[in-house]
């Protein structure tokens, strides 16, 4: 059937829901329900882990197309099928998916007492969703996922947030729809052009280059708003400051990069001559997004903002990778999505820990936590470095082959897109400074303790990657490298028959 | 493999105690560290000695793939030639002494102290990353490595708001200085394909002619990357404008100021230059750049070190200077006396400051030079030591400073320029400065009256043997190494030492006419030297009120001199300020009142105009009826009107 012999990436996207259904089935008074879907929630993302390792093992990467496919026929009369498989520009997301999912689990163990059966279901759910919408081939059945994951991420941030949820997450919602509806029509619009909606088929088709304008229109729509890129990034910062814990490091970790990837995956390649077209303005929306938010970053009062805002403009500079349609920008761009999803996730998990022990967000709250705390101060300085881009760690690799990439554009897209460098460590150091240096002054914190065993058990995965990324990234941009050289080569070739066949009619 | 193992070992000992240092004990953990840098030190020197005189051949030790996208490549690999393994051989052994000397200097902080030489320790291998990469993004590693762990020990004290402010600063100052940094790497893969050194360097002859354009204009290439890079050497080095973080940096405890705020860190930019002299070779105008940054900062910093009164801010400004010298080198094209002045002075600087800290010691934590005087008899062993270390530093024969910033004052003039003439009258003005400050520092600390209180003076003491043997180790290296050194490094074995690793081109003869100056350049420096010694002399012994006569007859010019330049309230102004309140306005207008305003704004609309429409829902028949009435008769109205 395929590499794996059985439907690898069905098993993988449909496994958390049947640990959804297990949960439900649960039965008895509150505290062994509570008990059981904790660990049924951790047994059956921990088993989708393992499951998704077979695609780091089995995965080819000299082969840039689809791997690991599966092709049911759905809808027949339409040309829409159930169509999964993975590439190289896909494959490593399913996989961050599937790390931060146990790790989010593990990290609400004791910050969630009420509705535990029902949190536990939405994080499955939202497992679900995520990993098919990375997997989906086609493009109606990557819609639904797209889609999909709204719900469950709506009911996290609704249900279990902080005081202002409701307002949090109905703005989360109204902002990703409003996007969507749009994309919903580009869709049947690609639809009734090419006959299909098979993703390989809508890759190879070229839209007439009027067309592409206004796709491409409506996908910014739905893309940008999921980046997000200035200006309509502003749900992030209230959507992240009510979610809990683990909500903000699904929400950094993987659903930011939900706009990334579609840009990646239909922008660029189906529209090329429009993501030419609109690649100055892109790149200017980035720019403007990585100085003005890391500028705001700078003002926050409240942890959870200023990393809101830094993963804006973490963001930014993915976006200037992405247009500047050459190989170290492209690679530059996947590396720092991947990079943001484990840095920015671990900076969310860092902030619950404090937020754990004495239930605020305010920075002024805090002050001189080193003594009490080396061992998180270190973890807090490792995460701190990497947001910051140092050298050795995963932050660097992408922001530095961005600039690079985006040199080749511009001299000044260079420079400013990167001023994010200094501003960055403006902001993060100032932030470490408040919370961490200094002297105590306030009696609940004098008995503040350490990381537990379990926070220990949280960070460890992500203190690993973080280092493995900066020191050894080929080990992932091997998998991208033969999917992004096809992807850049596809582009040019797309640019030049245009070209040849504006030529042809002048 | 010596050489590999002189590089790891001090990693290994940073990660042991470190990591393990709460658990296996503080003692242990300093055991580890010092033991890792013992290693380092034996090794480093050795593998230097087997390449220069024991027919090693050079080389390039190939460890693993690290960044690969598409045609960018590069890998973790130490190069061995006698640029690196020279820098390898001193930093290793500084730091060894360094190490040692922080066994006795932190013995009496309350906290543990394993984190301390962890950090150390963590520099030290990120310091010998920086001179021993075999391309750029591997320096690069190193130099924001060694960034870090600048950051890490200036404010090893956290709980001091100073040192917390002064640690932030020195960072993103030298990040704003590694952005252009950044930004020069780019071209050169933009240009060469590669940042690799094997790569680039045999091909940047070919690339001579290559054009960039910026602001509109078309400029060489060679000479943008040439002008990047040493913005980004700049900041690492604190030339003028971007030095501020420097004197603020003195807040870390003081092996950390004698370490990396003078041996080894601050020397990373003078090192990158000299690193990539093929290809500023070609760059005339970015090296003209060069020479004038240099020149101007030697001057500049050593008038500001005349009126400070912190005994480290002395030394840091003089550090300043120092690396201006090593930069008009640089300038002229004379990059091995750029290295040589680098390494003398790392033995001296080092000295200087270990003995500022052994006064420091003694004082109890005083550092205002004010508040002593009269040592001498106290700390006569510090004493000597510091005069040992003056002397190098100012230039008087036979020590080491004399055959190292001679030669660069020499070569000025031998560059026949117009820059090279400015940096020569700038050398020699700092010249006499130089000697000013380092006697003024000598008689205020140790001579004269003592202005100390006696509960200090009751408490000096001579520091332990564990601080006073690196000194005499460091004492030794500013006694002997420019005597012994020269004729490798600047002398008659100058093109079999050096080899291949520093490149001079065929239009380059600083060196050559350096030697070949005229008598009076020659003696120009000494007298300089005197007088300088004579003028403190005179202002600090013989007359000691005479410095109070002169700041207030020269009120404007003393306060400009003792607010360094006002270049940090001028920075505050024009940056900083202006940056914090656009923050605010941004948040606050940008995002809360506008964009976040306008859906809200809508949202609100939305909501309130359906609560007005409400309202007209009343119930009542009649006032629907009269509703309705005139609705018709308007539209009957309407519809005669039109018709």
């Amino acid at each position: 059937m395929n590499e794996a012999g059985f439907p690898l990436l069905s098993l993988v996207t449909w496994l958390p829901l049947v640990g959804g259904l297990v949960i439900l089935s649960i039965r008895g008074d509150e505290a062994t329900v509570a008990a059981n879907a904790r660990w049924t929630a951790l047994w059956t993302s921990l088993i989708v882990l393992v499951l998704s390792l077979v695609l780091w093992v089995k995965f080819d990467p000299t082969e840039p197309g689809f791997q690991f496919v599966e092709s049911v026929s759905w809808l027949p009369e339409y040309q829409v099928g159930y169509k999964m498989g993975v590439d190289g520009i896909s494959v490593l997301f399913v996989l961050l998916s599937t790390v931060l999912t146990p790790l989010c689990i593990l990290a609400s163990w004791e910050s969630i007492q009420t509705r535990v059966r029902e949190f536990m279901l939405s994080f499955l759910i939202l497992e679900t969703m995520m990993v098919g919408m990375f997997c989906a081939t086609d493009f109606i059945v990557f819609y639904m996922f797209f889609e999909a994951v709204l719900i469950p991420m709506y009911l996290i941030i609704g249900v279990w947030g902080g005081p202002r949820r409701v307002y949090a997450a109905m703005k989360f919602f109204l902002y990703t729809l409003t996007g969507s509806v749009l994309m919903l029509l580009a869709l049947l619009a690609m639809w009734l052009y090419a006959g299909t909606t098979d993703i390989q088929t809508l890759m190879a088709t070229q839209f007439p280059p009027a067309m592409q304008k206004w796709l491409f229109l409506a996908f910014l729509a739905s893309f940008a708003v999921k980046v997000p890129m200035w200006p309509v990034h502003t749900w992030l910062p209230d959507a992240h400051v009510e979610a809990p814990t683990a909500g903000s490091v699904i929400l950094a970790g993987v659903l930011l990069k939900m706009g990334g990837y579609g840009f990646l995956r239909f922008s660029i390649p189906m529209l090329p001559d429009a993501s030419a077209y609109f690649a100055p303005f892109m790149f200017t929306m980035s720019v403007v997004a990585v100085i003005y938010t890391s500028l705001v970053a700078l003002a926050q009062e409240d942890m959870k903002k200023l990393i809101a805002y830094s993963s804006v403009a973490h963001m930014g500079i993915v976006t200037i990778g992405m247009f500047t349609f050459n190989e170290q920008g492209i690679h530059g761009a996947l590396f720092q999505m991947l990079s943001h999803g484990v840095v920015s996730a671990a900076l969310f998990l860092v902030v619950g820990v404090v937020y754990d022990r004495i239930h605020s967000r305010e920075i002024a709250r805090y002050g001189g936590l080193s003594d009490r705390m080396p061992c998180y101060a270190l973890v807090f300085m490792l995460f701190t470095m990497a947001s910051v881009g140092l050298p050795g760690t995963a932050g660097f690799v992408g922001e530095f082959l961005v600039i690079v990439g985006a040199f080749q554009v511009n001299f000044w897209l260079a420079l400013l897109g990167g001023s994010g460098m200094i501003l960055g460590a403006a902001y993060m150091l100032y932030l470490y400074r408040r919370v961490m240096f200094g002297r105590i002054t306030r009696d609940d914190l004098r008995h503040i303790l350490d990381l537990s065993p379990r926070e220990w058990a949280v960070f460890a995965p992500l203190i690993v990657l973080t280092l493995w990324m900066g020191i050894y990234p080929s080990s992932f941009t091997s998998f991208w490298d033969a999917s992004v050289a096809a992807m850049v080569k596809h582009h040019q070739a797309a640019l030049e028959t245009t070209i040849k066949i504006a030529g042809m009619t002048h | 493999m010596i050489y590999t193992l002189a590089i790891f070992a001090p990693l290994a000992g940073a990660l042991v105690s470190g990591l393990l240092g709460r658990s296996i004990g503080d003692r242990a953990a300093m055991g580890a560290s010092v033991l890792g840098m013992v290693v380092a030190a034996i090794c480093g020197p050795l593998a230097f000695f087997q390449l220069v005189a024991g027919g090693h051949e050079p080389g390039v030790i190939s460890l693993s793939p690290w960044v690969e996208a598409g045609r960018f490549h590069v890998e973790w690999a130490l190069k061995y030639d006698t640029l690196s393994a020279a820098m390898v051989a001193m930093v290793s052994f500084v730091a060894m002494l360094i190490h040692v000397y922080s066994i006795g200097y932190m013995g009496h902080d309350e906290r543990p102290r394993y984190r301390f030489f962890a950090y150390l320790s963590l520099f030290t291998f990120a310091m010998l990353m920086l001179v021993t990469a075999d391309n750029l993004l591997q320096l690069f590693f190193g130099w924001e490595g060694v960034g870090l762990c600048s950051y890490l020990l200036i404010g090893y004290w956290y709980d001091r708001p100073s040192a917390c402010a002064a640690a932030i600063k020195a960072f993103i100052v030298n990040r704003v200085a590694d952005l252009p940094f950044a930004v020069g790497l780019s071209l050169i893969f933009l240009k060469f394909g590669s940042i690799e050194f094997a790569v680039i360097f045999p091909a940047v002859a070919a690339h001579a002619a290559d054009t960039y354009s910026l602001f509109g204009k078309t400029f060489p290439a060679l000479e943008v990357i040439g002008v990047l890079l040493f913005i980004g050497a700049m900041g690492k080095s604190a030339q003028i404008g971007l030095h501020v973080w420097l004197p603020d940096a003195m807040e870390g405890p003081t092996p950390v100021s004698a370490l990396i705020h003078a041996a080894t860190m601050v020397t990373a930019g003078v090192f990158l230059m000299a690193r990539m002299s093929p290809m500023m070779e070609f760059a005339p105008y970015a090296l003209g750049f060069v020479t004038f940054i240099g020149a101007s900062t030697a001057l500049f910093a050593a008038t500001i070190g005349c009126t400070q009164t912190d005994i480290k801010r002395v030394i840091a400004y003089s550090t300043c200077s120092q690396l201006g010298y090593m930069f008009v080198a640089v300038g002229v094209g004379a990059y091995e006396a750029a290295v040589f002045h680098l390494i003398t002075h790392a033995f001296f600087k080092a000295l200087l400051f270990l003995g500022a800290g052994s006064v420091i010691h003694a004082m109890s934590d005083e550092q205002d030079m004010r508040r002593m005087g009269g040592l001498a008899k106290l700390i006569p062993v510090t004493c000597a030591l510091m005069w040992i270390g003056n002397v190098a530093l100012a230039g008087i024969p036979p020590l080491a400073g004399y055959y190292s910033k001679d030669l660069i004052i020499e070569s000025a003039w031998g560059a026949h320029s117009a820059v090279g003439t400015y940096a020569f009258v700038c050398t020699v003005l700092a010249a006499f400065l130089t000697a000013f400050y380092s006697w003024r520092l000598l008689f205020m600390t140790f001579h004269g009256r003592s202005r100390a209180d006696h509960h200090v003076l009751s408490h000096v003491h001579e520091s332990p043997y564990v601080m006073l043997v690196p000194l005499f180790a460091l004492a030794t290296g500013a006694v002997l190494a420019g005597w012994a050194l020269q004729g490798w490094f600047v002398g008659e074995q100058e093109a079999a030492f050096w080899g291949a690793s520093i490149f001079n081109g065929p239009h380059n003869h600083a060196l050559e006419s350096a030697h070949h100056a005229p008598g009076w350049v020659k003696i120009l420096p000494m007298l300089m030297i005197a007088g300088g010694i004579g003028l403190a002399y005179v202002m600090y012994i013989a007359s000691p009120l005479m410095p109070l006569k002169l700041a207030s007859t020269f009120r404007p010019i003393y306060n400009f001199l003792l607010n360094k330049w006002y270049f940090d309230e001028l920075y505050d102004a024009i940056i900083v300020r202006p940056l914090v309140g656009l923050a605010r306005g941004l948040w606050k207008v940008g995002d809360v009142a506008v964009i976040d305003g306008i859906p809200n704004g809508l949202a609100g609309l939305t909501s309130g105009g359906s609560r007005q429409i409400v309202k007209l829902q009343t119930g009542s028949l009649a006032v629907y009826a009269f509703v309705m009435l005139i609705g018709v008769v308007a539209l009957i109205g309407i519809f005669m009107l039109i018709r």
